[in-house]
């Protein structure tokens, strides 16, 4: 006899998606993977799971295009093969019952949304201190997951993996994601808007220098996840990518790892915010959980 | 193939953005990502499939930018090799369809 399909709703980034499925082992991991982010909201989008064995996860082969004929999205790895209809906001996904492809199924899913309304996902570390969000961006071992442990007491984690990014009235906003990385720590469901993008690098002394326009988007298109072979996607990114450089401020932060490098961050945030940015918090309207109290 | 017959087209599989006075480049079909200096960015926005390199190089390079003209057409050759192997360029001895050109990037 078939099992009853259920449905666990996950809400990342103010998207809430249905997932369903017949598989109650499988729903009570997903439910203890997304714990946190699960939601009573209406979805606007929903993934059917059916699970199969299949082979193993690689990062290296994901395929992401469009099947001209139906308009929907294909989504491909060795673990996982899925179909989305951006029309009906539905999908069918087969995988194996493992977290990773589910993560990466949603993970690609979030970023197609996105893209389409301006926003992304950036490998990179955030956290929340004094009600605006910080990014710590750079290559592997460049001190993400350094400095989100260096972080003062009353920060909130959004993540030490992948940031979540929406434009909002005053600039953008982060949102935090169960997507996690060294921490093995999913982060807050919470949001505020982006004081500054840092990519690191580790040196002698804390600095914070400026980067070129040019070559902040350079550095931006480089950790922003995007999976899709579309050349539409590829405009609206690189058109998202430039118009974010040009509302948040982005640094190289170099860095001695220890904790005074927030003292740095956080002076960075005040004196910026009394040069250029009088009325940013009055302007901005956050648009999921306000950020907790001792954030 | 002779320098005189070069035409250069942007491929239609590519995303480009000007900024600060450079141009950013970024092919759709595999997510590479490139950013192009002055020089570069002018020959780029100038390769419409109908105007011979030779041209180009004259016009938007030795015309804007203090160089000597059988270097820059040199260096040109050079660039739209490297670019035209990215799927960034479309290269012939022939005129190119318009199709393949876009709009001129912003």
């Amino acid at each position: 006899m078939t099992e009853p399909r259920q449905v666990a709703c996950v809400e990342i980034g103010g998207i809430p998606i249905a997932l369903a499925t017949s598989d109650q082992p499988f729903l009570d991991l997903l439910r203890r993977r997304y714990d946190g982010f699960l939601s009573s909201s209406r979805p606007e989008f929903e993934l059917e799971f059916d699970l199969i064995s299949a082979g193993s996860a690689s990062a290296d082969d994901v395929r992401v295009r469009r099947n001209t004929d139906a308009d929907q999205w294909i989504l491909e790895r060795g673990d996982f093969r899925a179909r989305w209809d951006p029309r009906t906001g539905r999908g069918r996904v087969r995988q194996n019952a493992n977290p990773y492809s589910l993560d990466s199924v949603l993970r690609i899913l979030h970023s197609l949304i996105l893209a389409e309304r301006g926003g992304f996902l950036l490998h990179a570390a955030s956290a929340i201190c004094e009600g605006r969000a910080y990014l710590f961006s750079g290559v592997s071992g460049a001190g993400k997951t350094t400095m989100t442990r260096l972080a003062p007491p009353n920060i909130t984690l959004l993540t030490d993996e992948i940031s979540y990014l929406r434009p909002s009235p005053g600039g953008y906003a982060a949102f935090g994601t169960p997507f996690s990385g060294e921490l093995a720590k999913a982060g807050e469901n919470c949001t505020a808007p982006v004081a500054a993008l840092f990519f690191l690098e580790q040196g002698p002394e804390n600095k914070i220098d400026e980067l070129p326009p040019a070559e902040a988007v350079r550095r931006l298109m480089r950790n922003i996840l995007f999976f899709a072979e579309d050349h539409n996607l590829a405009e609206k990114l690189l058109a998202t990518a430039c118009d974010f450089v040009a509302r948040v401020p982005i640094r190289r932060l170099t860095f001695y790892p220890d904790t005074r490098v927030w003292d740095l961050v956080r002076n960075f945030d005040r004196n910026f915010k009394r040069k250029f940015e009088p009325d940013f918090d009055r302007n901005f309207v956050g648009n999921l959980k306000e950020v907790p109290e001792h954030a | 193939m002779p320098e005189n017959c070069i035409y250069i087209a942007r491929s239609s599989a590519i995303a480009a953005r000007a900024l600060a006075g450079e141009m950013m480049v970024m092919n759709s079909a595999d997510s590479t990502f490139f950013t192009l200096n002055e020089v570069a960015s002018a020959i780029f926005q100038a390769a419409d499939g109908r105007t011979p390199l030779r041209d180009i190089v004259r016009d938007r390079v030795c015309g804007q930018f203090d160089v000597d003209p059988e270097q820059a057409q040199a260096d040109a050759e050079q660039f739209i090799t490297e670019l035209s192997s990215h799927g960034i360029l479309l290269v012939s001895n022939q005129p190119l369809s318009s199709q393949t050109s876009r709009e001129t990037p912003r």
